[in-house]
């Protein structure tokens, strides 16, 4: 297979960036995307080019690292995956294919593809936590928690913490991986005294971070690579109204 | 100098109860004039860093991703042991230990692994109460599952994504204490060095990754939490940007190298497909619970594997282990796998794999059972190989995936520098030569929550401290030592790529110090190892600058350091003339091509210590003492 | 009031704010219809003219007329910061975005179906609240007005127009308020789809059903009022 790349360029965050042409040949259908950027990389090297720089880890889809705007959509035109998981089959041989980053205020670009997600490590440290020290906890087995209660927290424990759901939203907003934390943490026995605390400090942050606000297009949904669901927005709206009424 | 494994006096049950009482204390109102420096912020790292800033120490926690939550621990699938016994089936503290003991095939330390089934309880306990949501049955208490290597049911779960929910626990401690102030972390910054000072771990030198600026950072006491060094390999179910640079830069600075050669090649990982291959992915051993391991009995037999009738399947690992099945230990069913393939028995296009077969689960147990069991697997599957699992076996072949050897380290979990501490996958210390399934996030929690927050206050209590600064000696030497060798590389203005000196390495591994090895092809891959180092320094091409974002530089620095210590892992596997655990040597097997033990004359702990690249290292030995699990030739019959 | 301010000032307060006040605006939208439905009583709009009298002068309506001006301004008000506020969350554009494939238009252009509500209800305002609230020059009864003001084709085409969009606005608009005061889940899904179905098509339907009734009248009368 063959293709063209158009890859958003920028030297560092105080550059100005632009798309740049790349043609790819001799590309298999079962490669991944990161793949065909390898071997991008490897003949741009050879040239004494600069490679695109990209982040990327375990490249399984779990990592949260690989984070690509593919043709206009987070993670590209798949359904529940990370871009690391996104193969070649995926595309047509000889199509186009356009690659951005993630782009959000919140979200500064530091070079090419890659950008700053600390402030969602910020959004946690305001308290997508449970406050309890190591040692002098009761028994796992002390607290039953429903099956069906421990799995919608699953669900929503799922996130990868990727960035997908801002990058897909029209409004840059980062509700659905704060939902996820706090929606997990509000389900569960063990988030309950710090219920209230925890939803009001997460939004502020998630405010200060320069995020829009959701407007519930559910782009969020549709492209987050865990497939989370937007019930839990509504669960964090819920937990909100609740922690400020009363 | 001689090694002292500071293993404590008395009954094993009572070591580590005994050890924690006669551990020197730090006053609280002190704990916050001591430093710690914690590297790496995997499970083990994150939650050391957390526990540590919960006692009052202040603490710099330092990791290459831009999050804590980015650590490879996060792709762990299968589960964590602890033997709670909540299923009723027999399990005990000494039931895991014996397990794991044995699982490792009599190479690991007794009390460590004791005290690591003695913890491991404590584990579920303190993740529960972080909220981390494992699976639960009907009742609303916690679900276990079988593994590899054990005959009772001690695993706890949360889907096919126990790593990652482990992680998020231990990372939402970490945040607390970040936005508590108590811990300071700085992301996207390369450990490149370890400042020693006066015989002291004290500091590390690190690369701030988007600016390419040099830093240091000091302390009283450096933790090194920074995963195993699978990638050696080059292909391995490590994630792309694991290494070994911070505990090979400890080994030169010191810190004596155990085991090296112990590397574990799980046995169910899908097969490579092509040579753009990046990376290869795990598919949880949870699997081998509900498939049937096969090979067709007729070599190069290509037909669909579903017209293969059932007396032409060969299900190995029932017929030579009746017992276990294809519940044997990892290192037995990879190799097996091997054996199946090497004997021209292997499927699919390349003819290296072999099938993982639900067939029979599915028309037992349903399609909704499989789907609520594995869920994520079978879709993970389907996508990288465009298949079907529900509908036609898989596909897995043995993958480079964890090792057990790592930096020596004593009972307190300090290496041979003293105020150095190694966690986690980058010890040596619990899992002998092959890591039971289960067992690894148990050892970095176990590591991180509740081992070093008692052993690091003994060792700050008794030692003194000179204050260090920017311009002691040992601070400006390192720096300018890294700056040195990174002014090297990229000096050196070859043409081949990293990527492409790093393939090679893989290659010479896979194939000399892989599944089986001997004295000879050992011996060969030495010479090509130190061959291939001497390319590199030669002959790689770096783009750009020092001074910028630059990702090939950090995997150069990477690829260096694996270049160094694929030769330790050679000369240990070379010497060490026996088979145990994933450490297969040809000359060393039974009759039935099982791993030969010679208790006789390795019964002990291989640590090496540095004596200069190119140079024979110098051979330590810690021999190993079994007063509780007596050697015995594993069967899993 | 603390409270109040805080929780207007954060970004989940105003989504909350905005959905309240389109309810609350939605709520309006059946009293005005059910009203309007008098015009269909075949009486010569003589219980019809007496509502619009009693809507006109009663003092309790008129008191609820200002809240509901305030709650048209906060509705739109709010809005509009919102969409500077999200506008700015993304300060370099993407080079190709498609949001279509993730997202329902009608969920992406509520700013715009909503101005252009708003324009309508500006005409509509001065065609028939002005001259309920102050009269007319040629004293017509207010089904006179609403007569004459259908017998025109270009006027009820732009009425129709409006209430296709404003369906289209409240197409998403009615399900979202819930999705934003937090119910949402498979209980009440159903329910809310129901009512939302209501609002953003029976509703429409009705009110452009007047136009069309009268235009319908004004030829078979020969435009004779």
């Amino acid at each position: 297979m063959n293709f063209t790349l158009k890859i958003w360029r920028q030297k560092d965050s105080a550059s100005k960036g632009e798309l740049t042409t790349y043609y790819t040949s001799d590309i298999t259908s079962d490669m991944s995307f990161l793949e065909v950027l390898d071997k991008l990389n490897q003949e741009l090297i050879k040239r004494g080019d600069d490679p695109v720089a990209f982040d990327h880890d375990c490249r399984e889809g779990i990592c949260g690292s690989c984070g690509m705007y593919i043709n206009g959509r987070s993670h590209g035109p798949q359904r529940g995956g990370a871009s690391c998981q996104l193969h070649m089959r995926s595309f047509k041989d000889g199509e186009t294919i356009v690659v951005e980053p993630f782009r959000a205020k919140g979200f500064p670009i530091i070079k090419d593809l890659v950008v700053d997600r600390s402030a969602f490590d910020r959004i946690m440290q305001a308290g997508g936590f449970v406050s309890v020290d190591t040692g002098g906890t009761p028994d796992a087995n002390a607290i039953p928690i429903p099956k069906k209660i421990a799995d919608v927290a699953m669900n929503a424990a799922s996130c990868i913490g990727c960035g997908a759901c801002v990058a897909a939203c029209k409004n840059s907003s980062a509700m659905l991986f704060v939902a996820a934390k706090v929606s997990q943490l509000a389900l569960l026995p063990q988030g309950q005294t710090e219920r209230k605390e925890r939803v009001i400090a997460m939004l502020a942050q998630m405010d200060k971070e320069g995020f829009g606000s959701c407007t519930n297009t559910y782009s969020c949904e549709a492209e987050c690579p865990k497939e989370i669901s937007v019930t839990h927005i509504a669960r964090m709206n819920r937990e909100y109204l609740k922690a400020v009424l009363s | 100098m001689k090694l002292d494994a500071q293993i404590p006096e008395g009954p094993i049950e009572k070591k580590w109860d005994l050890h924690k009482f006669n551990l020197k204390l730090v006053n609280p109102a002190n704990k916050r004039k001591y430093h710690i420096i914690v590297v790496g912020t995997g499970l083990a790292g994150a939650s050391a860093a957390a526990s540590l800033a919960e006692l009052g120490y202040k603490v710099t926690a330092i990791s290459y991703h831009e999050s804590p939550r980015r650590a490879h621990s996060i792709a762990a699938q299968g589960g964590i042991n602890a033997p709670k016994n909540y299923p009723n089936d027999g399990d005990s503290i000494y039931r895991l230990f014996y397990d794991t003991v044995k699982g490792g095939d009599y190479r690991a330390r007794e009390a460590n692994v004791y005290r690591l089934a003695q913890v491991s309880n404590s584990i579920i306990d303190q993740c529960v109460a972080q909220g981390v949501p494992f699976a639960r049955d009907y009742g609303g208490l916690l679900d276990n599952r079988s593994f590899g290597g054990a005959q009772v049911s001690r695993t706890f779960y949360a889907r096919g994504q126990t790593g990652q929910q482990l992680l998020l626990g231990a990372y939402s401690a970490l945040s607390r204490q970040i936005g508590l102030g108590a811990v300071k972390f700085y992301g996207r910054r390369d450990v490149l060095d370890i400042i020693v000072a006066d015989g002291q771990a004290r500091g590390v030198v690190t690369r701030n990754m988007v600016t390419g600026l040099l830093e240091t950072y000091t302390g009283d006491a450096v933790i090194l939490a920074t995963g195993g060094y699978g990638n050696a390999y080059y292909l391995s179910t490590n994630a792309k940007q694991s290494n070994a640079s911070a505990i090979w830069r400890a080994h030169k600075k010191g810190a004596y190298f155990a085991n090296a050669c112990f590397t574990q090649i799980h046995p169910t990982c899908i097969p490579v497909s092509s040579d753009h291959q990046s990376k290869l992915t795990l598919m949880s051993e949870s699997l081998r619970n509900d498939g049937r391991i096969w090979v067709p009995k007729k070599q190069g037999d290509a037909r669909d594997p579903r017209q293969i009738p059932e007396d032409e399947r060969d299900y190995y690992l029932e017929r030579l282990y009746p017992s276990f099945g294809n519940l044997v230990p990892r290192d037995v069913a990879s190799r097996r796998a091997k054996e199946a393939c090497d004997r021209g028995r292997g499927v699919g296009p390349t003819k290296l794999a072999v099938y993982l077969d639900f067939a029979d689960t599915i028309k037992r147990n349903g399609r909704d059972w499989i789907v609520q069991k594995y869920d994520n697997l079978f879709d993970m599957y389907q996508r990288i190989t465009d298949e079907n699992a529900f509908e036609k076996p898989m596909r897995i072949f043995p993958a480079v995936h964890y090792t057990m050897g790592g930096l020596w380290v004593d009972y307190n979990l300090m290496s041979t520098i003293p105020g150095l501490f190694v966690l986690g996958e980058a010890n040596f210390s619990d899992h002998g030569a092959n890591r039971l399934g289960a067992s690894a996030l148990m050892q970095g929690l176990a590591d991180g929550y509740f081992i070093i927050p008692y052993t690091i206050g003994d060792y700050l209590a008794r030692t003194k401290f000179t204050p260090m600064k920017e311009d002691h000696p040992a601070v400006v030497d390192t720096l300018s030592a890294v700056d040195n060798t990174i002014q090297k590389l990229v000096a050196v203005q070859g043409n081949q790529s990293v990527d492409q000196l790093h393939r090679k390495l893989g290659r010479i591994m896979w194939e000399f110090v892989g599944m089986s090895r001997n004295a000879a092809g050992l011996k060969k891959g030495q010479g090509e190892i130190r061959k291939l180092r001497e390319e590199f320094w030669k002959d790689v091409k770096l783009p750009g600058t020092a001074l910028e974002f630059n990702q090939e530089l950090e995997k150069a620095w990477r690829v260096a350091d694996f270049m160094e210590l694929a030769e330790l892992m050679a000369t240990d596997a070379l010497h060490r003339e026996e088979s145990c655990g994933g450490h297969f040597r040809e000359e060393h097997q039974t009759d039935e091509n099982e791993a030969k033990r010679n208790d006789k004359k390795f019964s002990y702990v291989a640590a090496w210590e540095f004596k200069g690249v190119g140079t024979p290292p110098k051979l330590h030995k810690e021999p190993l003492k079994f007063e509780y699990v007596t050697p015995s030739q594993r069967s899993y019959k | 009031m603390g409270t109040l301010l805080q929780f207007y000032t954060s970004s989940v307060g105003k989504k909350l704010a905005v959905g309240l006040t389109g309810l609350f605006l939605c709520s309006f939208l059946v009293v005005h219809l059910g009203i309007n439905l008098f015009l269909f009583a075949g009486d010569g709009g003589e219980s019809y003219n007496m509502y619009a009298e009693f809507m006109a002068t009663n003092p309790l309506i008129k008191m609820l007329e200002v809240v509901l001006v305030v709650g048209f301004l906060l509705h739109i008000f709010t809005s509009v910061i919102l969409w500077f506020k999200n506008r700015s969350a993304r300060p370099e554009r993407y080079a190709m975005y498609d949001a279509a494939a993730s997202s329902e238009l009608s969920s992406r252009v509520t700013l715009l179906t909503g101005s252009v509500v708003f324009m309508f209800l500006v005409i509509h305002l001065r065609t028939f609240w002005f001259g309920s609230r102050y009269g007319n020059e040629a004293g017509y009864t207010m089904y006179q007005l609403v007569m004459r003001a259908f017998g025109n084709p270009v006027y009820d085409l732009l009425y129709i127009t409006s209430f296709v969009i404003l369906g289209y606005h409240l197409r998403h608009g009615f399900q979202s308020a819930f999705q934003t005061f937090g119910i949402n889940n498979s209980r009440y899904t159903r329910l809310i789809e129901l009512i939302a179905a209501i609002f953003w098509l029976v509703v429409p339907i009705l009110f452009a059903a007047i136009p069309l009734y009268f235009l319908r009248m004004h030829y078979m009368t020969g435009g004779i009022v």
